[in-house]
């Protein structure tokens, strides 16, 4: 983890000094804050996240994890007083999706094995998801793995088959306390059965939560979910029950897997880390009027400092959806 | 080397001092022989073949420059010229350009009313003066849902169409009354037509990817390697959305009458720099 710079913010670990943080420095000077090791729950030991060799087994070290006290994800906080006096609450997008890239590429860079680059990733995502409740963003929509991800190493994959098993198990109760709706959308099919069984439990535990809505795409592909769709309205026309010039944009959106949100179906912000400059099969339909942000950073990189700015890129943007504002 | 009429249209700096100091066919001469030069070092490297343009920001070019209402757009048709040139000249196969929008419609009665007469007016030119397109070798096809727009400019498109298909060095692909969204919706529709005509007893899960994208407008042209939206904005405003699975997204921050060869290079150097990574991911189902 990076060191907090300059010495002109202190971070507490406690929650209720929060409300007593001062407003954020100017976004030219990064800023991070230290880890706080009571809050993290990770799949390794502390050790682990120092740079320590590899050859933990996530699956073995889960027992030890979960401590008695972490902290809730809004606290005692009001949302009004979280908000960076730098972002505009009536325009922040008010549903996010993130490519999380350059988790192997951070690991490499610093030495690490894979498996370190995407315990990080982790870490990153856990707070990015504390600072989407904190400050009024309704829904987060993840790119976890993608149906070309299946291609890559089998440890690799193995190892993330368990680390999201691991991260599903660790915060069932978060999501359940905090009013998380937790959706996975992807071809679940190819996915390990323990893993299925868990997401489809979590799926039904948060049906009804309306709080925040999370997202994960999980072995996903934008193209395939448009085939999906346009198989099941094809069924639809072979039983009679629809005809092909009855077919309209809002009734195949409704056959998308991302149906489900009806308040936040399409991000308003794609953000995208280390540098890449695509959309690699995601939401490709929902996307369509979506701001893109890029950044250079990769996604363990990726904190509080730099979804600020990407929000405050969102701020600036003159959403036009084809029409002229005049 | 490109004719002397589209010199007027362009910005390039040191062509107008250029022309301050030496004859303009000799300047003319000098720059084509440059480019050439710099097309030909590009060409060592991998090169894209289809290149996308979201002509973006006409009018704020106007407003930048105390324009007359519809001159930015004229200056933006200039401006395609030109890089019809350059793309020509660094040997792309196709150019696909996004010129008017489904959600364009939605504007003001005249702006609609000012923009389709320009369409028509420069397609009813091509067609009666079809030299550029046929030295350039650029076959045109207008892809969209055609029947939202006025009788003439179908029938014009239909004219333009048919003047230059002989033509095979280039295809320029004019997006017009056209939204992705509304592109993939036709794709099913007809896709599904097919299912129903069908008497097999087999289930609606026979149609695949393949049959779904050759049903798009955009079926049987290969996936764009470059999007380039000029004017600083990224967001791809229900373009292409399907076939930009793996392509470059290049956003520069001048207006589209702005756009010049560097950001041309610029783009093919960043295409270059990922071809590699971009082959493996096209190559994956």
């Amino acid at each position: 983890m990076a060191m907090p710079s300059s010495g002109c913010l202190f971070f507490s670990s406690s929650p209720a000094t929060l409300l007593l943080r001062p407003a954020l420095p100017h976004l030219s000077l990064p800023t991070r804050r230290p880890p706080r090791p009571r809050q993290q729950i990770s799949l390794h030991r502390r050790a682990t996240r120092q740079g320590n060799p590899p050859g933990t087994n996530p699956a073995a070290a889960s027992s030890q994890s979960s401590p008695a006290t972490h902290e809730t994800l809004t606290d005692e906080l009001k949302w009004e007083e979280a908000l960076p006096s730098c972002l505009l609450r009536e325009s922040l997008p008010r549903h996010v999706a993130i490519i999380m890239d350059g988790n192997s590429r951070w690991a490499r860079d610093k030495g690490l094995p894979v498996s370190a680059g995407h315990e990080a990733g982790y870490r990153s995502l856990k707070e990015i998801i504390r600072l989407s409740c904190l400050w009024g963003i309704r829904a987060l929509t993840v790119f976890a793995f993608s149906s070309e991800n299946w291609f890559r190493p089998k440890a690799e994959v193995d190892f993330l088959m368990t680390l999201f098993q691991g991260v599903l198990k660790e915060n069932f109760d978060i999501f359940v306390r905090e009013g998380i709706k937790v959706r996975i959308i992807g071809d679940s099919a190819k996915l390990p059965k323990p893993l299925q069984k868990l997401a489809k439990e979590i799926q039904d535990v948060t049906v009804n939560k309306t709080r925040f809505e999370l997202i994960v795409a999980v072995s996903y592909s934008g193209r395939q979910d448009i085939v999906l769709a346009c198989q099941k309205i094809a069924q639809k026309v072979k039983d009679r029950l629809l005809e092909p010039d009855e077919i309209t944009e809002s009734l195949f959106a409704q056959e998308l897997e991302t149906n489900h949100s009806r308040d936040f179906p399409y991000p308003d912000l794609l953000i995208r880390t280390s540098g890449e400059l695509r959309l690699s099969n995601f939401l490709l339909w929902q996307s369509a009027y979506s701001e893109l942000y890029f950044t250079k950073s990769n996604w363990p990189d990726f904190g509080e400092a730099d979804y600020i700015e990407a929000l405050q890129s969102f701020q600036r943007r003159q959403r036009r959806f084809g029409q002229r504002i005049s | 080397m490109f004719p002397y009429p589209f010199l007027r249209c362009m910005n390039f700096r040191m062509d107008k001092k250029l022309v301050q100091l030496l004859p303009i066919k000799l300047s003319n001469n000098i720059h084509g022989f440059l480019r050439k030069f710099l097309f030909k070092v590009l060409s060592f490297g991998p090169m894209p073949k289809h290149i996308a343009f979201i002509l973006d920001g006409n009018r704020r070019y106007g407003k930048k420059w105390n324009l007359t209402e519809g001159e930015g757009h004229e200056r933006g048709f200039c401006n395609l010229m030109t890089i019809l040139n350059y793309v020509h000249e660094m040997k792309f196969q196709y150019v696909t350009v996004y010129a008017f929008s489904i959600d364009n419609f939605r504007r003001k009665a005249d702006e609609v009313q000012l923009l389709m007469r320009l369409i028509k007016e420069k397609m009813d030119a091509l067609v009666e003066d079809t030299s550029m397109a046929d030295k350039l070798g650029i076959r045109i096809e207008f892809i969209g849902k055609l029947e939202l727009l006025d009788e003439s400019v179908r029938e014009a498109a239909k004219k333009l169409m048919k003047a230059t298909e002989k033509n095979d060095q280039l295809v320029l692909l004019v997006s017009i009354a056209y939204t992705s969204t509304d592109e993939i919706v036709h794709g099913v529709e007809r896709s599904c037509m097919e299912v129903r005509d069908e008497d097999d007893d087999d289930d609606g899960m026979m149609i695949k990817l393949v049959d779904l994208e050759k049903n798009m407008y955009f079926g049987g042209y290969p996936d764009p390697d470059i999007l380039v939206r000029t004017s600083g904005e990224t967001r791809l405003s229900n373009f292409l959305l399907w076939q930009t699975k793996g392509c470059l997204l290049y956003a520069p921050l001048c207006f589209w009458p702005e756009i010049s060869m560097r950001h041309l290079v610029w783009a093919v150097l960043k295409y270059q720099r990922r071809f590699f990574y971009l082959e493996r991911i096209k190559k994956q189902p």
